[in-house]
């Protein structure tokens, strides 16, 4: 299939160099590539969406009346990673993550780092995300956020930059693995030839890791999920079925004596660790939110005796809202001591003047953002929108400068997709999954986000978003 | 098993069987009207008044023609229980308990519901001859069936789908039996007549146990087949094998021995098969085969009903 043509001089593309050569860690695929036939690779294309189909691999966009379920996009040409540059993320997102548990225990507790200044303790404490009611808790083995998805982009310069932290319930990485075994099957002898780090044994090191929270010999453990309503069912069920363990919903259980229990057809029975899938709000409507029909009522009361364990601790929003941030390399020096391995992307946060003053100049060259939505929403890339939108954000920000962030814009790198116009370069993330149980540890792969617009930099997959399988390799 | 899971799992049992057992009422009713003779209107009316639907129907439409009934059994989306239906929410049950189910269970089911979307958008209630694709939902079914035989463990999980599926499979063995109560013949002088006689052989062949019957009971007389599939104790789909093995099933649920109850459900399974087991065909044919039936199928409603209380129903998780 001929690459020709194929533009790599205005973005970091993660196969060609600005000159068009091939980079190395992409040398054997470009070699399988230029060999077969673009009839070939639109055919594995196509029954690699099949697959996806059969597997019932969905996902449900809101608000969308062309029916609930919708599939992910899976391109089938890899991302690929070379070992070095995973070397370098590895540590990296240990460290973070490391530096960012410390951060949770302490503003919950001893409040050093609000205390020395380095962060603005009205940031923390004024913070919708910031619960009340887990201060003064240490969950089980002072573990706050047990699995991290971080959002990492790749600029111009061909430097990393993490984007956002997603320390609260980070999806995904059902697609990671699933994506995996269609693009084994597209390219069984390729995948041999690459030496590609496996991610299959993902849910065996989550469920390892849930275990780990309890000191029972053998905890029960489950997967608490809003339902089939919910956008990432498919995930929950998938990461359930993978884990051999339950289900659960609110209804199925109830709470006595400050335990935890499941509704069984034999009685009522145990649960010791719940990797929730609903947000902290929604947890226990006696604590949280009054009108959760989701959570179960008296829930917190037995995480608090410390009767039941939760993944992730409720109370992480905190640390990876968009305003906090900005302060994360302040905050990984100040427990560890250490420079920062990964670069944060500049931030402009408007509750300071002389950052709004400059945003609001500056609007139509940065990507605006609301501190505490996800998924898209509620932002504006400025270079990309209308002067009316631009007027309608200033006034937003002026309005409300606690809620708003700003960064420039950075040319997200691209990946060759296959699309129907051969092959073109697409805007790609990256999003590794970071596992904190007896240890930390990075899942040698990740979810990468393709916006599949020529030129979109939006790579939600509510928001016409795709995906590639991420390679590691080896060597 | 969770409570709700072993719920949904029922009626998934419950709804496949359903979906496989309306594949066989249309098969049965174009057996039955390819045979008639020709000044002889086809019949429609039988099937839907045998569903327990005619209510329904008739207030959504007018008539009998064989386009509508076909569509309202098989994919009016508004009839619940009509196949496109039960093989949405037997698709949404197996959704809701996946991480329960095999990988190729839950591939199979889903494709199985693409089968009916595509069957949808390809109208196949308006072809001539519409048998090829419901027999095609009927394999899918089967396969399904075969496929869960072969994979999945004997634990309580198999016993709550087979229940689910044992009590649907019997509830539509009488509804089946009741559609030849529902055909009109054109005098009485007609029963016993080659058209009658053609009647209960498409009747037969709709369960795939006319060879069956035929090595048991030899000649077909209305008796010996209602004989065979009520109260038959080695034919798969009679009510009395049915309901036998739904005893079993719950028997193995609650890990009590083969004989007495542990529980309501239980009892009152057990007070119908032995009732049916010791019953001959004299004693339905003095009731009224009809009223007979009608009598059975609430008799296994009232069985469902005892499941969920026993099983399924969940406590207010306020009530601490």
């Amino acid at each position: 299939m001929k690459t020709e043509g194929y533009s790599s001089q205005e973005h970091y593309d993660e196969m060609f160099t600005k000159e068009g050569a091939i980079r190395p860690h992409y040398r054997e695929f470009y070699q399988f590539l230029s060999k077969v036939s673009s009839k070939k690779m639109n055919q594995l294309q196509f029954s690699a969406n099949k697959t996806q189909k059969a597997m019932g691999m969905t996902f449900n966009v809101y608000h969308d009346n062309q029916g609930l379920e919708k599939i992910l996009h899976l391109d089938i040409i890899p991302r690929i990673l070379p070992n070095s540059e995973w070397k370098k993320l590895e540590a990296g997102l240990k460290q973070r993550v490391h530096a960012l548990n410390l951060f949770l225990q302490d503003v919950y507790n001893d409040q050093k780092i609000l205390k020395d200044k380095v962060v603005p303790p009205e940031l923390i404490l004024n913070s919708k995300d910031y619960l009340k009611p887990c201060m003064g808790l240490t969950p089980p083995k002072g573990i706050w956020c047990h699995i991290t998805g971080t959002d990492l982009v790749r600029d111009k310069d061909g430097e990393y930059y993490i984007l956002e932290d997603n320390l609260r319930c980070p999806s995904g990485v059902s697609y990671m693995l699933e994506s995996r075994e269609i693009i084994k099957r597209a390219y069984p002898q390729l995948f041999n030839d690459e030496g590609v780090m496996p991610v299959s044994d993902y849910p065996a090191k989550l469920l390892k890791m849930l275990q780990f929270l309890s000191d029972k010999p053998k905890p029960v453990v489950g997967v608490l999920t809003p339902g089939i309503y919910n956008s990432a069912y498919f995930e929950h069920s998938y990461l359930a079925l993978q884990m051999g363990v339950e289900l659960v919903n609110g209804v199925d259980l109830l709470v006595k004596d400050k335990k935890v229990y499941m509704q069984t057809t034999k009685g009522l029975e145990q649960i010791d660790v719940i990797y929730r899938r609903i947000d902290d709000a929604f947890i226990d409507p006696l604590t949280f939110n009054p009108k959760s029909m989701l959570g179960v009522p008296g829930i917190f009361e037995a995480y608090k005796a410390g009767n039941v364990a939760f993944a992730n601790a409720p109370g992480t929003g905190v640390a990876d809202d968009k305003a906090v941030y900005a302060y994360v390399p302040r905050i990984i020096k100040y427990y560890l001591g250490e420079e920062p391995i990964l670069h944060n992307v500049p931030t402009y946060l408007c509750r300071e003047e002389n950052d709004r003053k400059y945003v609001l100049d500056h609007i139509d060259q940065l990507v605006v953002k609301e501190t505490n939505a996800a998924g898209g929403y509620g932002m504006l890339i400025g270079p990309k929108s209308t002067k009316e939108e631009h007027g309608r954000f200033k006034k937003l920000i002026s309005e409300n400068p606690e809620n708003y962030i700003a960064q420039p814009t950075l040319s997200l790198s691209t990946v060759p997709c296959l699309t129907e116009n051969g092959i073109a370069g697409r805007h790609v993330d990256l999003r590794p999954y970071i596992l904190y149980g007896k240890e930390i540890e990075v899942i040698p792969g990740a979810l990468t986000r393709v916006a599949l617009k020529e030129g979109s930099l939006v790579v939600n997959s509510s928001q016409g978003g795709g995906s590639k399988d991420t390679w590691v390799l080896y060597n | 098993m969770l409570s709700r899971v072993a719920s949904h799992i029922y009626w998934l049992g419950r709804y496949l069987e359903r979906a496989e057992n309306y594949a066989r009422f249309i098969d049965v009713n174009f057996n039955l009207m390819q045979d008639l003779p020709q000044d002889l209107k086809e019949q429609w009316e039988p099937l839907v008044a045998a569903t327990g639907d005619l209510e329904l129907y008739l207030k959504k439409y007018q008539g009998y023609e064989r386009h509508q009934v076909m569509y309202f059994l098989t994919f009016d989306g508004e009839n619940p229980n009509s196949m496109l239906s039960s093989v949405n929410k037997a698709r949404e049950n197996a959704r809701i308990i996946r991480e329960n189910l095999s990988k190729e269970t839950w591939e199979k089911v889903n494709e199985l519901y693409y089968m009916l979307q595509t069957g949808m958008e390809k109208k196949v209630w308006k072809k001539e001859d519409p048998r090829q694709f419901f027999e095609m939902v009927k394999n899918q079914i089967l396969l399904l069936y075969g496929l869960a035989d072969s994979t999945v463990a004997r634990t309580e999980g198999w016993y709550f789908r087979q229940l689910g599926q044992l009590l649907e499979r019997a509830d539509k063995t009488s509804r089946i039996l009741d559609v030849k109560y529902h055909i009109l013949l054109p005098s009485p002088i007609e029963v016993g007549s080659p058209l009658d006689f053609l009647h209960w052989m498409a009747l037969l062949k709709s369960v795939t146990g006319f060879n069956t019957y035929r090595r048991l009971y030899g000649n077909i007389d209305p008796s010996g087949i209602v004989e065979f599939l009520v109260l038959n104790k080695y034919f798969p789909r009679s009510i009395y094998y049915c309901l036998k093995e739904a005893e079993r099933c719950l028997h193995c649920i609650s890990g009590s021995s083969s004989e007495g109850f542990k529980n309501s459900a239980e009892k009152s399974i057990g007070e119908l098969r032995s009732r049916l087991e010791y019953s001959d065909v004299d004693d339905i044919i003095s009731v009224g085969l009809h009223e007979y039936l009608d009598t059975l199928q609430l008799k296994i409603n009232h069985i469902s009903d005892l499941i969920d209380s026993t099983y399924f129903r969940l406590k207010d998780n306020f009530i601490t």
